[in-house]
């Protein structure tokens, strides 16, 4: 493997599927390492000191924290090639916002919805619930987030999608009745080979949650 | 260019202060407005309706929100002088991941220091210190954390420099014992007019945040 990339990453994790789509839009070959979250690697450890958490790109044996600068890197290694990144620096600026905001308004919620129950869920649901009606808003009738072409925000989100069945069966959450603008823009990103081969199955999610709701949480 | 751009901010703001140093670094004459966040003015609304915050630069009338965000446009606006970044892709990764290090770690934890007592604030200090000992151990013997150059982590970090004193005050520590290369490195941030020019004085800072401590706690 010439360009010696590994990624080391939890197969559900909505971040790690960034990197893979990134890697994937671009071409790229790399080995795909799972993580055992409980179990964390001495080379996850050793990568990653400061925050240990997937995923971790390895390129050449150095390592790239944090999914959505792994995914700035991999744009700017293979520049040419299905770019995630617009040129003009307003409309990059704009990218980078909402890739911001995805982060800073999901995270909490999203872990709430699938690993709590009572007023902490409700919480957590009204809270993604305003995330959702923001971003559809913001996707309006565009094609992708960026406009027409597939980018970095479009990447910063998508993974979401396979938790949406999870979050509306655990959570009771109603997502594709509402947010249809939403549903159509995911469906248009699964016919991405990057995107479909990156996501996994929602019914996997699902069922993966399920059984450490009722372990951990004592839930059938 | 017909008009200048403008900058909405806040005097104390870390956050603001790093578009300042930013778009000076580059030379760009800008129109600083003061924001009363007790009555945010239509423009800002306007222009970030997300999370109604400053900084924000509106740039031939197009806003562009987030500080480390604004630090980014300015340096891929005006690129020919002081690069912010180096041209290699990790090196940019580096820089990217340490600038975000400060907004996760540093942020909260240096809240807690000067805006909060008791328990809080001891668990801020012990973060705060951690965290500090993180950031001199990157920038080890490099006199920026850019290497040669003042970059882009030196500008997320230096802004909060003139909230040291602040720090020491209300949480009763010296930062130069915990960590006397970082103390190094700010002053010599400071002899940048771009950093002396958009820093507030240390001690207006100590007043702000006693009168917030007063107020809040």
């Amino acid at each position: 493997m010439a360009e010696e990339i590994i990624l080391l990453d939890y197969w559900a994790s909505m971040f790690g599927m960034r990197t893979r789509i990134a890697l994937e839009e671009k071409g790229v070959k790399y080995e795909y390492r799972e993580e055992d979250l409980s179990n964390k690697s001495p080379l996850l450890l050793e990568m990653n000191p400061i925050h240990k958490k997937i995923p971790v790109l390895i390129h050449k044996g150095k390592p790239i924290c944090e999914s959505i600068i792994q995914v700035q890197y991999i744009d700017e290694l293979w520049p040419d090639t299905n770019p995630i990144l617009p040129s003009d620096p307003y409309q990059r600026a704009q990218a980078r916002f909402w890739a911001d905001y995805i982060d800073k308004k999901t995270y909490v919620p999203c872990k709430a919805l699938w690993s709590e129950t009572g007023e902490k869920q409700e919480a957590a649901k009204m809270e993604f619930t305003e995330v959702l009606k923001t971003l559809e808003s913001e996707l309006g009738d565009k094609k992708f987030f960026g406009g027409n072409e597939f980018g970095l925000v479009d990447i910063a989100f998508i993974g979401f999608y396979s938790w949406f069945r999870t979050y509306e069966e655990v959570a009771n959450l109603t997502i594709v009745a509402k947010f249809p603008k939403l549903i159509s823009w995911a469906q248009r990103c699964l016919k991405r080979e990057s995107v479909a081969k990156a996501l996994p199955d929602s019914d996997k999610v699902l069922k993966s949650v399920s059984d450490h709701r009722k372990i951990v949480l004592g839930i059938d | 260019m017909a008009n200048l751009p403008i900058l909405l901010d806040y005097w104390p703001s870390m956050f603001g202060m790093r578009a300042r140093v930013a778009l000076r670094e580059k030379g760009v004459e800008f129109e600083y407005r003061e924001e009363d966040f007790s009555n945010k003015s239509p423009l800002l609304l306007q222009s970030n309706p997300i999370h109604k915050k400053i900084p924000v630069l509106v740039h031939n009338g197009k806003p562009v929100c987030e500080s480390l965000n604004v630090v980014q446009y300015v340096d891929e606006a005006w690129p020919e002088k002081n690069p912010f970044f180096p041209s290699d892709p990790y090196g940019r990764a580096q820089a990217r991941f340490w600038a975000d290090f400060v907004d996760k770690k540093f942020t909260d934890a240096q809240f807690k220091v000067w805006g909060k007592k008791g328990e809080e604030q001891e668990a801020g200090k012990n973060e705060f210190i951690e965290a500090v000992k993180i950031l001199e151990s990157e920038l080890g013997d490099k006199p920026y954390f850019g290497g040669d150059s003042f970059g882009y982590v030196d500008i997320s970090l230096i802004t909060f420099s003139s909230w040291f004193q602040a720090y020491e005050k209300f949480g009763n520590f010296s930062i130069e014992s915990e960590s006397p290369k970082l103390i190094a490195w700010a002053k010599r941030c400071m002899e940048k007019e771009s950093v002396s020019k958009s820093l507030p004085d240390s001690e207006k800072i100590v007043a702000y945040a006693a009168e917030y401590r007063k107020n809040n706690l």
